[in-house]
């Protein structure tokens, strides 16, 4: 289990092989991964960069706190959290979440709980820069469809 | 009796500082008090604060030597 913060552009996928290596081959019958990136537009406006703020030592225990939580209530054999910070720029990664288990609904389920409870509980806010120079808070989070 | 209060994201922005030191009342106060304390008024809807870098609510006591923090919704993923 690890939670993991990034000043600069990350390779979720370097993570996911990374992390998958600790896990015994045996056992690993599923994984769950999901990987999100900036997009180049919110609400119908070009957002030309991004800024994410934290908040250093809470965040890290919140998300430790929430993938705990994940591990209590499904069997996993792993899981591997990160998330950007900084100055952001669009298609860089900003949230990987992968979990793994013996099963796909243990490793699906847990994977869609904690990227949930990371998006509503963990200390992150967004500020988007438009075309024009303007800069505006992300007031809440996308729906998620 | 002190404690560091921090201040986050456009939070952070409308008051033009990221943390302060505030001078607690004798007996202590809440998360709530502090805030009007600091600010004569009541909090923000949807303020949402942590005690120690842990979530709290406008309830929570504060005392002593306490980390406060006060922030927006968050908004990350």
């Amino acid at each position: 289990m690890a939670v993991e913060i990034y000043h600069e552009d990350f390779d979720p996928w370097a993570l996911v092989a990374r992390a998958e290596q600790a896990i015994p081959a045996h056992a690993r019958g599923a994984a769950s991964v999901f990987v999100g990136r900036m997009r180049d537009f919110n609400e119908n406006e070009d957002v030309t960069g991004l800024f994410l703020e934290h908040y250093p030592g809470m965040t890290e225990r919140e998300l430790e706190r929430i993938v705990a939580e994940a591990g209590a209530r499904w069997p996993l054999l792993g899981c591997h959290v990160a998330h950007r910070v900084g100055d952001v720029r669009p298609g860089d990664a900003l949230v990987l979440v992968a979990t793994w288990s013996a099963h796909r609904v243990a490793a699906r389920d847990a994977c869609s709980d904690i990227l949930e409870r990371l998006k509503h509980e963990a200390p992150f806010w967004k500020r988007e820069t438009l075309t024009d120079g303007t800069r505006r808070w992300v007031e809440k989070n996308t729906p998620g469809f | 009796m002190t404690v560091r209060v921090h201040y986050f994201a456009r939070l952070r922005e409308e008051l033009g500082r990221s943390s302060e030191e505030a001078e607690l009342p004798a007996g202590g106060t809440t998360v709530g008090g502090l805030w009007q304390q600091l600010h004569q008024g009541t909090p923000p809807e949807r303020l949402m604060a942590a005690v120690n870098q842990e979530q709290a609510g406008l309830d929570t006591p504060v005392s002593d030597g306490d980390e406060v923090a006060y922030f927006p919704p968050v908004t990350g993923g």
